[in-house]
């Protein structure tokens, strides 16, 4: 029953982990070669910038990954690493390991999502739902063009005229970075204001464009759920205007409105990467633009492969929440 | 065709977009000599004026020859994988919606799955991991083994709604085969619902390939947008003040996007006639 | 006074091709504790009679003119909070609910507890508000589709009198259901209507249904009410041409022949024929009944028609 259907969706997430893994493993290689021992080994025979340490890397990953080494003993050794999380060193920035880098970094990624995720479903969804509603508020009707036709183009690129105009032209916030230079992090007052200084921009970003399509796909949900029988019947029983709006349209509208964002979680992701490479916020978007600079494929291939895993899982508790919110959906079915 | 136009006015703003775009390109291919797209051809970090009308970047490129040429390459790359990504989805579909089973399962298993995964990331995967970096055509195929993910999906679905239409039982039981049906049957009903989702997805794989470009995963020296963008971005132009350098990629990139949208809300108005607002 | 009385209604909705005139002109009187039973083809108007009662059209459609009172009340003076108020309270509607009328995401107590609540009433005895129509107690937590047809039609009868109105409105409320559900809801709506001492309108097209059920019986044709009878009356001595032929397509056990059907289709609502709807398809029709439209007329006891030759 509850489990079953708790247990299928878990084993599809772990499908997903194997397949990144697998993935990482498999598509560099498919070009005949190793992009990682090619660069390791032209990393080593560089002279000038020669990070100590280079050698031994070499040698473990020949140790591991030897090409004496069977195809599928080093698959097994890669996917056994990776379940340990042990992502390696990595290249560019010897000693520090992949897995610090990106405990690092996530954090902040987490954080900038997880707000105007939040922010622009809620105000895009509220208010794409009071715009199909007859009696909302008529001013509301004028704010419903821009977002729409901002949300047809990419997050950075509204980024972009953002930065030139907020930080450049008129100098109110700041341009880069996640917080000031020098500026020494710690649960002060004064350092969480100047981390949100410089969220400011890329949040905005990602909300401006984002609100637009939720606003829109709300309202088409509403529209439909405004046409169903019981929405007639809610209105014949003399039910007053506000339970009929929420209990009876939303409530239902919701529904698909969320399977949506479940849907689009990848799509905001990717755009979100880009939105911090342009802004230079130090979240996993600039660490893996930063990773596939330097070449440093440990990097890339931890980053990916962490992005992918903990989209999954996101993926993974939305479905689970899923029949709490449509009691048509039981447990039983798949 | 335009009474059309004037009752379906997303479509129409799309085409007119595009159109204009069009007569950009146009009058550009004619103005210009391709080879002023090439680093050091001109002065280097000259603003607009009349002998370079967009402008010159850090490394010397005529940017109004630098945008004739590489538009066209951006618009290739977002038609060659849409394209592609189209057919294979619908033919995906129609296998998997039609012929239902354990094929069925496999297909939106894969696709599933497939979409839970941000693109752009295996894309990145795959672009790293070619040797020398990709030329232009190179990256329409990257971006093609993803695009055919959403439209397997969308169609499939359309696929089994129409499956149950009684035009279809009765195709069946007078003898037409399988691909007697899809061919005959279905896909001239959907044929407005595979216009609206090759629209979409170009305009997806034209924006997988500009991240791709903004990543510096593109073809390094070919002037497409999304690479401009790269080098904007590369030699920090906003800062700098160099304004003219990251306008007219934007403004194109703005037109392309809008553009493809609302032909997209346009053709989906026509796939389905419940969302018109005339009749 | 009358429970129910609906004067001269007129409901028209606008069509880029044409103005759909949906009822025309239509009025009768519910007496207290009355069975009042409305017949007519698809699209003849009745559902949105319904709605135009309860004031519930919404545009492309607007009531044109005359009154609907209840009780002594004109429902055409209300303001739109009075008017919610009314309903459900006053006048209560009983819809499909084998279809769609119940909120897939609230459990059905809930449904009826909301409704309670809106109308400033402390939600009660639900539980025996469910038995009263011949549920289980179980039924309060359970979901819309976790019930049959014929639960789910009990419900909506359920909601429609938790309030103890003086008039129900029943719009189709057997017609998905299998002949033997069908008795079992009739029989209930019976019972909760001698309860409450409330008018109930009946509207079908099942004349049958309507034979066993009603106590009078309006016929609507095009929009228009072309008669208007106690049952037993009608069914012996229809007097209008277009009840006649209702009431001859009635298969019946000691017919012989095959049923008679009605030559042609209803007309469009808003293409309607001049003078009296029914003359294309009428057998008796005359040129008369081209130019004049015919107005309703008492011609025996209780007896309304609207023919120039009743």
């Amino acid at each position: 029953m509850r489990l079953l259907y708790i247990a299928r969706r878990f084993a599809v997430f772990l499908l997903i982990v194997w397949l990144a893994a697998s993935l990482n493993f498999f598509l560099p290689r498919l070009s005949g070669q190793d992009p990682v021992r090619t660069k390791l080994l032209a990393e080593a025979q560089l002279g000038g910038y020669v990070q100590a340490g280079i050698e031994d890397m070499v040698q473990e990953y020949n140790r591991k990954f030897g090409l004496d080494k069977p195809l599928w003993r080093q698959y097994v050794t890669y996917v056994g690493d990776t379940m340990r999380l042990d992502f390696n060193y990595s290249i560019a920035n010897y000693p520090r390991t992949v897995r610090d880098l990106i405990a690092e970094a996530l954090p902040w990624t987490i954080g900038l999502l997880g707000m105007t995720t939040l922010l622009s479903f809620g105000i895009g969804t509220l208010l794409g739902a009071l715009l199909a509603w007859p009696g909302a508020p008529r001013w509301m009707r004028y704010v419903m063009p821009p977002l729409w036709a901002l949300h047809a183009i990419p997050f950075f690129l509204l980024g972009l005229i953002l930065m030139y105009l907020l930080a450049f032209q008129f100098q109110l916030l700041p341009i880069f970075g996640g917080y000031s230079p020098g500026a020494a992090p710690g649960f002060n007052v004064k350092f969480i204001l100047d981390v949100m200084a410089h969220a400011t921009l890329p949040a905005l970003s990602i909300i401006l464009v984002s609100t637009g399509g939720w606003a829109l796909g709300m309202r088409g949900m509403m529209v439909t759920t405004m046409g169903e029988d019981y929405v007639t019947f809610a209105e014949a029983k003399g039910l007053k205007a506000s339970t009929i709006f929420l209990r009876y349209c939303v409530r239902n509208a919701i529904l698909p409105q969320t399977t949506a964002l479940a849907l689009a979680l990848g799509q905001i992701l990717s755009g979100a990467v880009l939105v911090e490479v342009i802004f230079g916020y130090p979240g996993i978007g600039a660490l893996l633009f930063q990773a596939i600079r330097e070449n440093d494929h440990f990097l890339i291939q931890g980053i990916v492969f962490t992005v992918i895993v903990a989209l999954g899982f996101t993926t993974f508790i939305l479905d689970v929440l899923y029949p709490w919110l449509d009691p048509r959906i039981s447990y039983q079915r798949s | 065709m335009f009474r059309y136009l004037k009752r379906n006015p997303s479509l129409a703003f799309g085409i007119f977009l595009m159109s204009i775009l069009a007569v950009f390109l146009l009058i550009g291919t004619f103005r210009i000599d391709p080879e002023d797209a090439r680093p050091l051809s001109a002065p280097a970090l000259h603003p607009p004026s009349w002998d370079y009308p967009f402008g010159t970047d850090r490394q010397g490129r005529d940017l109004f020859a630098a945008m004739v040429v590489g538009t066209p390459l951006t618009l290739r790359i977002g038609f060659v994988a849409g394209i592609l990504g189209v057919t294979i989805g619908t033919v995906l579909a129609f296998v998997a919606g039609f012929y239902r089973g354990i094929v069925d399962t496999a297909i939106r298993g894969i696709a599933d799955i497939g979409l839970t995964v941000p693109g752009l990331l295996i894309l990145i995967i795959i672009a790293v991991s070619v040797r020398g970096g990709l030329t232009v055509n190179q990256m329409a195929l990257v971006v093609a083994s993803l695009a055919w993910l959403n439209p397997t999906r969308t169609i499939r679905s359309q696929v089994l709604t129409l499956r149950e239409r009684g035009y279809v039982e009765v195709a069946r039981l007078s003898g037409m085969s399988g691909p007697e049906i899809i061919f005959f049957e279905m896909i001239p009903n959907l044929l407005p619902y595979l216009g609206a989702t090759l629209v979409s997805a170009v305009s997806a794989a034209i924006l997988a390939s500009i991240g791709l470009e903004v990543l510096g995963l593109g073809p390094l020296e070919a002037p497409t947008l999304g690479m401009t963008l790269y080098w904007v971005n590369f030699n920090a132009a906003i800062i700098n003040g160099w304004w003219w350098w990251w306008t007219a990629p934007i403004v194109i990139i703005v037109i392309v996007f809008l553009g493809l949208f609302f032909m997209t809300v346009g053709l989906d108005e026509i796939a389905n006639p419940r969302l018109r607002r005339s009749i | 006074m009358n429970a129910l009385e609906v004067r001269g209604l007129r409901v028209s909705f606008e069509h880029p091709l044409g103005l759909v005139r949906a009822v025309d002109d239509v009025s009768f009187n519910l007496a207290p504790r009355e069975r009042f039973g409305l017949v007519g083809e698809s699209g003849s108007g009745k559902s949105t009679m319904a709605l135009a009662i309860m004031r519930m059209i919404r545009p492309p459609g607007h009531i044109d003119g005359g009154d609907v009172l209840l009780g002594d009340g004109n429902l055409s003076d209300l303001s739109g909070e009075a008017m919610r108020r009314a309903r459900l309270a006053g006048i209560a509607m009983v819809p499909q609910g084998s279809m769609n009328a119940l909120n897939p995401v609230m459990r059905v107590g809930d449904q009826v507890a909301d409704a309670m609540r809106d109308h400033g009433v402390q939600p009660s005895d639900i539980a025996a508000l469910m038995a009263r129509v011949g549920l289980p107690s179980g039924t309060v937590d359970k979901y819309p589709h976790e019930l049959s047809g014929g639960m789910k039609q009990r419900v909506c009868i359920a909601i429609a009198i938790c309030l103890r109105p003086t008039v129900i409105i029943a719009d189709e409320p057997t017609s998905a259901l299998d002949v033997v559900v069908q008795r079992q809801v009739m029989r209930t709506l019976a019972d909760v209507q001698q309860d409450l001492g409330a008018a109930i309108l009946l509207i079908g097209h099942d004349m049958g249904l309507m034979a066993q059920f009603v106590d009078r019986l309006g016929v609507m044709y095009a929009g228009r009410l072309v008669e208007v009878a106690p049952i037993a009356e009608i069914v012996r001595r229809p007097r209008h041409p277009y009840t006649e032929l209702l009431i001859a397509s009635l298969p019946s056990m000691e017919q012989k022949e095959p049923p008679r059907g009605i030559p042609g289709l209803a007309p469009l609502l808003r293409d309607l024929p001049s003078g009296c709807a029914f003359h294309p398809r009428c057998p008796k029709a005359e040129g008369r009944c081209v130019t004049e439209r015919p107005e309703p007329r008492e011609v025996a006891g209780g007896v309304v028609v609207r023919c120039h030759f009743a």
